[in-house]
């Protein structure tokens, strides 16, 4: 079984005394969140700017993107889960927990893809005016970091099961964790700013 | 599978737990217990609901944009802090975090005062 694995890890020296893979991962995600940051300012900056419809009022579905926010949310929920197990040494649970978390984020970007195709049936398209414009790029750019979380799930469930993980398998788990976690936190700011304050009315 | 249940699957990390082992030889973080895992995980979804019922809710425009941004801050907080491990780990790396979220917060405000976006 693939739970007794094959080498230990091994401990890192490093000038700041901090692993540099942790020191990394928290640089990235700061620059993360300036492309979020960017983004999100893209977004409210051209808010009620559309002089042609459809406007967001028209097309939101509050109740459907609440509960997308609810998937999301469980799935920060299992991934801590995961590390905690990862960090008990009970690896075929930490699996678990780990194929759980990657279910709740395809759930998720399986409901995006349907909200996007909804809206371009209503005739909201990239092209169709600022907002779809703005709107497409933020939450789509948020979905391609969800769907390259879900594959860096699977990948680190795969190589713990064929035993290709270091004998620390909680380390990569938690380098995984901060990123699933970070697409949560962009997702906590978007749902406000995007769907849940009121938009202005129509330029037009 | 109920709180007790799973902090008596995961068992407690204490300080002389298993937190992060490549940090062996430096201070060795506390990391929480899954029982406070599931905590804060009701708290985030009690918070989402009342996000979602605020929206609904009718209040004045700006008592409404208040509260939806209170709100966003304090889940945001509590995932960074606890989720994200920041209040168990070296300061240096919220140092970092601070600086990359604090500059988006920056950006977030001088473009948008610069550009009067809040008089709409």
């Amino acid at each position: 079984m693939a739970d007794t694995t094959a080498h230990a890890a091994p401990v890192e020296h490093t000038s700041t005394g901090l692993p540099s893979t942790k020191l990394a991962m928290w640089l990235f995600l700061a620059s993360e969140c300036l492309l979020f940051g960017a983004l999100i300012t893209t977004y409210v900056l051209y808010r009620g700017a559309s002089t042609t419809g459809p406007y967001p009022n028209q097309i939101f579905d509050i109740r459907y993107t609440s509960v997308s926010s609810f998937v999301l949310l469980a799935s920060s929920l299992t991934m801590v889960l995961a590390l905690t197990a990862a960090e008990q040494r009970d690896f075929a649970r930490m699996r678990l927990w780990l194929v759980a978390t990657a279910m709740l984020g395809l759930t998720f970007v399986g409901g995006q893809v349907y909200e996007f195709t909804s809206f371009y049936h209503e005739g909201l398209s990239i092209k169709s005016n600022l907002f779809g414009t703005t709107f497409y790029v933020l939450t789509g750019f948020h979905g391609v970091h969800v769907t390259v979380g879900i594959l860096m799930l699977l990948s680190l469930v795969g190589m713990s099961w064929a035993g290709r993980l270091p004998d620390d398998q909680a380390f990569p788990v938690e380098m995984v964790g901060l990123y699933w976690h970070f697409v949560d936190i962009v997702w906590i700011v978007i749902f406000t700013v995007v769907y849940l304050i009121p938009q202005p009315k129509p330029a037009g | 599978m109920t709180m007790e249940g799973l902090d008596e699957f995961h068992g407690e990390i204490g300080a002389e737990g298993v937190g992060d082992p490549r940090e062996a030889g430096h201070a060795r973080r506390r990391h929480p217990s899954a029982k406070e895992y599931v905590r804060i995980g009701i708290i985030l979804v009690v918070l989402t609901t009342l996000e979602v019922w605020t929206s609904y809710s009718g209040l004045p425009h700006g008592l409404l944009i208040t509260m939806l941004f209170g709100l966003a801050f304090v889940k945001f907080v509590l995932v960074v802090l606890w989720y994200m491990h920041l209040r168990f780990d070296d300061t240096r790396y919220s140092r970092f975090f601070i600086m990359g979220a604090s500059g988006a917060g920056i950006l977030f405000l001088v473009v948008l005062l610069l550009l009067k976006a809040f008089a709409r």
